[in-house]
């Protein structure tokens, strides 16, 4: 019996060590593993265990952490959430985060290893660093005229520094305030679903996400290809169009809303909006030279990022004539999100250069050391600069002879472009009013800020809604904004 | 007995109690408990909890009593015994208050506390008048009925969870089928005992299986039975489990036959296979044992499995630290079933290494006192009890951490749940009675010295 006893001993101790080498397992070596895995909600604890870094516009925080005492502790706060959240974007512990709170959530959380000040060694310790700040390129008091701007109207508003690139103004409306969605429970989970189900999609950031027919705006650029290719060596010279003008190989007819475009040379067609004239340069310029063109400013690309995801603006790459002279006067496929036409209006005043749009100006350490800054990078020469020129003065006769009178401000050069987009099967949607414009100082070198403004609303009538009349002011008061220093 | 001269008293031998030892380390066991519970305290709240002194006085009181019991009624009992099973005791409550942390409406501590009273009353019930584990050898058969009694009667109660293992009474609910347990191991003991040689000895062979005859088998094929009837009934397959290998481990220690393990193999795996085949609960525990992250790959987020083993992970070496991890991530079942996930976090493998090494000590003291003894009915008792520890502790320990299939059982003394820590406080009871009579001089050697002669039998 005894040696019995001994052997189920010695089974008893083999139990022991399986649980002791079971234990080893689980908590050394697949603790890594087991730490990562996605539905483990340890890191994410960890992650709002401190309070979230700020971002910032003109040295102000528009954001704010709350501590709640909750397992997931810290909640975002929003200063004047529904002016910022195209440009912040949410941190919500229940969805996750979006816009420039996704893009630098490895600086705003404190995981990003470049915030430790020996970043190899914090590798090791994966310590987490008390999270840093983010200085957007936003200038306040743009981004609150193109909100204002635009009221309770439904659009969008996009203001770059043609010099750099920098970002001045993301609006986009009706908007948000994202601190809704802060933290957990029934109130977030309701707000989610009540934003998600408004009918006016006010979580839609229609400044960088949504395409629209750019309209009239886009003859700028089916001009500066018109300029760059040869198809027009003199813009005051008269172009051989007819008016109407017939698409080619089509029967269909092409009207337009101005008179005295027979003909017309390019300026004028540019001041008083010809779609004739650039529905036939389109055609002349034809769809490879065209599609290299459009390309330049940045049409096509998926990939561009400020730092989060720009949606593509679309010009086809494979259409009739027909098609391409539509396309030419930003109608059938083609379609533009606010800042790409914001881009193109920049690249007009920027003498060509188009700089590449960016909303992130540098990050820093709590303590304010910068951990990494942008500088101005070009995009693309989007024309040559002799086009430019051309292109800058028709745009300033369109302020102070054409279509956008209402954008001109005293002590400054404005130049711009309307548009109305036709929206809907047969046009039966209510159209876009769109303005695209710069302004340059009087005392200053250069261009201070690009604007692209588009406004969608039901409420108006069809006739009233023309760029000039309904996004050409608002344009007017964040360059008025942009310009002041 | 050796005549002794009546004129010289023989010399007054001392043999040691180590009563003093026992004490020391009792002081030892409540100091750490109350020290974990300020741990709580301080990392939780930023303070030493307002009721640490009636903690730590209601434990060390606990703890006093049941020595003086051991003191007065089992002197030689085994001094490690009584230290582990208070210390063990003393960290399950502090684990379980520092879970009632994070669930404010739900605090199980106090009720916890008020168990353990009740469990260390029984416990000192038992050593004063129990005055020799002989005793139940008489109950053989009541004691059989009796478990089995407790084992039928959930059946008629509703189901709690899946497992029909509980009986409610008022405000009460307790598993009778623990404390069917020990009466089980009793019935084991006295049975095998007396059957031993039937059981080893007897019947006809088989090629070279020695079967034994059918008289002795059907007690065994019964209990066998009602096992997997329980399983099937109950879906308790933890308890389901612990018999077996309860039954299995006694009766290789009493025959010796290995062939009584491969025949109890046999029946346990074809028995699991037809259960397994049947039983969708049982089935899924496999499925889930096999894959544990099934559940976060179809999108349904981390099971309790997996909870359970981030928890773990967390811990790594030296723990988060007692109210620093996220345990309670768990949920349901996160003080009873899970309650060594929150050891493992916040301890850590050192922790939950001497947690383990506990246990082990109590199993490995339990077998010593089974080999000191001279009787085989209580070698086979202090073997039996000892094993029921072991195995429930590898069952569950197992099972949390994903080294076998997981089965719904209390962790020994650190889990919520009042029937658990009265049968295992009850199960320390007995091996300290068994303990001390083996540890005690035999009169008849007392003058030659010999404490214990140790009975090498045939086998």
């Amino acid at each position: 019996m005894i040696r019995y006893i001994r052997r189920a001993a010695a089974c008893c101790l083999l139990l022991l060590v399986a649980l002791l080498a079971n234990a080893a397992r689980v908590q050394v070596f697949q603790a890594d593993s087991l730490d990562k895995n996605p539905a483990n909600r340890r890191l994410t604890i960890a992650r709002y265990h401190e309070p979230r870094g700020n971002i910032l516009v003109g040295g102000r925080s528009v954001t704010g952490s709350k501590d709640t005492d909750q397992q997931l502790r810290y909640e975002r706060t929003y200063r004047s959430g529904p002016l910022y959240a195209p440009v912040t974007g949410y941190a919500s512990q229940t969805y996750g985060t979006t816009l420039i709170e996704n893009a630098e959530d490895g600086i705003l959380s404190g995981t990003d290893s470049m915030l430790a000040p020996f970043p190899l060694w914090n590798e090791l310790t994966r310590a987490q660093q008390p999270g840093g700040n983010v200085a957007t390129t936003i200038k306040a008091s743009t981004q609150e005229a193109a909100y204002n701007g635009l009221g309770r109207r439904r659009g969008a508003v996009a203001a770059i520094e043609p010099s750099t690139g920098k970002i001045l103004a993301l609006v986009s409306s009706p908007s948000y305030d994202p601190g809704v969605l802060s933290g957990t429970g029934p109130s977030v989970t309701d707000a989610w679903s009540r934003l998600n189900a408004s009918a006016s999609q006010p979580m839609l950031n229609r400044a960088i996400r949504q395409t629209y027919p750019p309209g009239s705006t886009f003859k700028i650029v089916t001009a500066a290809a018109a300029l760059d290719s040869g198809a027009v060596t003199d813009m005051n010279a008269d172009t051989d169009t007819p008016d109407p003008y017939t698409l080619p190989d089509t029967t269909t007819v092409l009207p337009n809303e101005a008179s005295g475009c027979e003909n017309a040379s390019l300026e004028y067609a540019i001041e008083v909006s010809c779609n004739t004239v650039m529905a036939n340069l389109g055609v002349k310029v034809g769809l490879s030279g065209m599609d290299e063109a459009v390309g330049k400013f940045g049409f096509n690309d998926s990939g561009l990022k400020i730092p989060s995801g720009v949606a593509r603006s679309n010009f086809d790459t494979d259409m009739s004539k027909d098609q391409l002279a539509l396309s030419s006067i930003g109608q059938f496929n083609t379609s533009a999100t606010p800042l790409q036409m914001a881009m193109v209006s920049a690249a007009v005043a920027n003498g060509g250069e188009l700089m590449y749009p960016h909303l992130i100006d540098e990050t820093r350490a709590k303590g304010g050391r910068v951990v990494r800054r942008n500088d101005p990078k070009s995009y693309r020469r989007a024309m040559d600069a002799s086009t430019a020129v051309q292109l800058q003065q028709m745009m300033v006769d369109v302020v102070t002879q054409g279509t956008g009178s209402n954008a001109a401000i005293p002590g400054a050069t404005v130049g711009g472009k309307t548009g109305t987009a036709q929206n809907g099967v047969n046009n039966a949607g209510t159209p876009y009013a769109w303005f695209i414009s710069w302004a340059k100082a009087d005392c200053a070198s250069q261009p201070a800020v690009a604007v692209a403004v588009v406004v969608e609303d039901a409420s108006a009538h069809r006739a009233d809604i023309t760029g000039g009349g309904f996004a050409a002011p608002i344009a007017r008061a964040v360059m008025r904004a942009a310009l002041e220093h | 007995m050796t005549a002794t001269t009546a004129d010289a008293p023989p010399p007054e031998l001392r043999l040691p109690k180590r009563r003093g030892v026992e004490l020391v380390l009792l002081v030892g066991a409540v100091l750490i408990s109350v020290y974990g519970y300020i741990d709580v305290g301080l990392a939780k709240n930023d303070a030493v909890p307002a009721d640490t002194l009636n903690y730590g006085a209601g434990l060390g009181l606990l703890a006093l009593l049941a020595h003086l019991a051991v003191r007065f009624r089992a002197p030689y009992a085994d001094p490690l015994l009584l230290p582990i099973a208070i210390l063990l005791n003393g960290i399950g409550l502090v684990l379980i208050y520092r879970l009632d942390l994070e669930t404010p409406g739900d605090s199980a501590a106090p009720t916890q506390l008020i168990w353990s009273t009740l469990a260390v009353a029984l416990f000192i019930c038992c050593v004063l008048f129990l005055r020799d584990h002989r005793i139940l050898q008489q109950y053989t058969y009541l004691s059989v009925a009796a478990a089995l009694v407790l084992m039928i009667t959930p059946i008629f109660f509703p189901a709690v969870n899946g497992a029909k293992i509980w009986i409610r009474v008022g405000g009460f609910s307790i598993q009778p089928g623990e404390f069917a347990k020990i009466l089980l191991a009793v019935f084991f003991a006295s049975y095998l005992s007396a059957n031993r040689n039937a059981l080893s000895y007897t019947g006809r062979r088989i090629w070279r299986l020695q079967l034994p005859t059918m008289r002795v088998l059907a007690p065994v094929l019964a209990i066998w039975l009602i096992s997997v009837g329980v399983l099937v009934l109950e879906r308790d397959l933890g308890t389901s489990l612990l018999f077996f290998g309860l039954f299995v481990i006694m009766l290789y220690v009493a025959t010796g036959r290995l062939s009584w393990i491969a025949i109890g193999m046999v029946m346990a795996a074809f028995g699991a296979f037809v259960v397994g085949s049947l039983e969708p609960h049982i089935r899924g525990r496999v499925e889930n044992w096999l894959h544990p992250f099934a559940s976060i790959d179809a999108g349904q987020g981390a099971n309790q499995l997996a909870q359970s083993l981030f928890s773990f992970a967390a811990g790594g070496v030296l723990g988060t630290g007692l109210g620093l991890g996220h345990s309670i991530l768990i949920g349901f079942a996160v003080k009873s079933d899970f309650i060594l996930a929150t050891a493992g976090e916040e301890l850590g493998l050192a922790g939950l290494a001497a947690v383990f090494l506990l246990y082990a000590l109590v199993v490995a003291r339990g077998y010593r006192a089974g080999l000191a003894l001279r009787d085989s009915f209580g070698r086979l008792l202090a073997i039996g009890l000892s094993s029921i520890l072991a195995i429930q502790v590898f069952v569950i320990a197992g099972g949390v951490m994903g080294l076998i299939p997981l089965t719904g059982m209390a962790m020994p003394f650190l889990a919520q749940g009042g029937s658990s820590l009265v049968t295992n406080w009850v199960i320390v009871a007995l091996l300290i009675r068994i303990s001390d009579s083996a540890r005690r001089p035999d009169p008849g050697f007392a003058e030659t010295g010999i404490i214990a002669p140790i009975v090498e039998d045939e086998s």
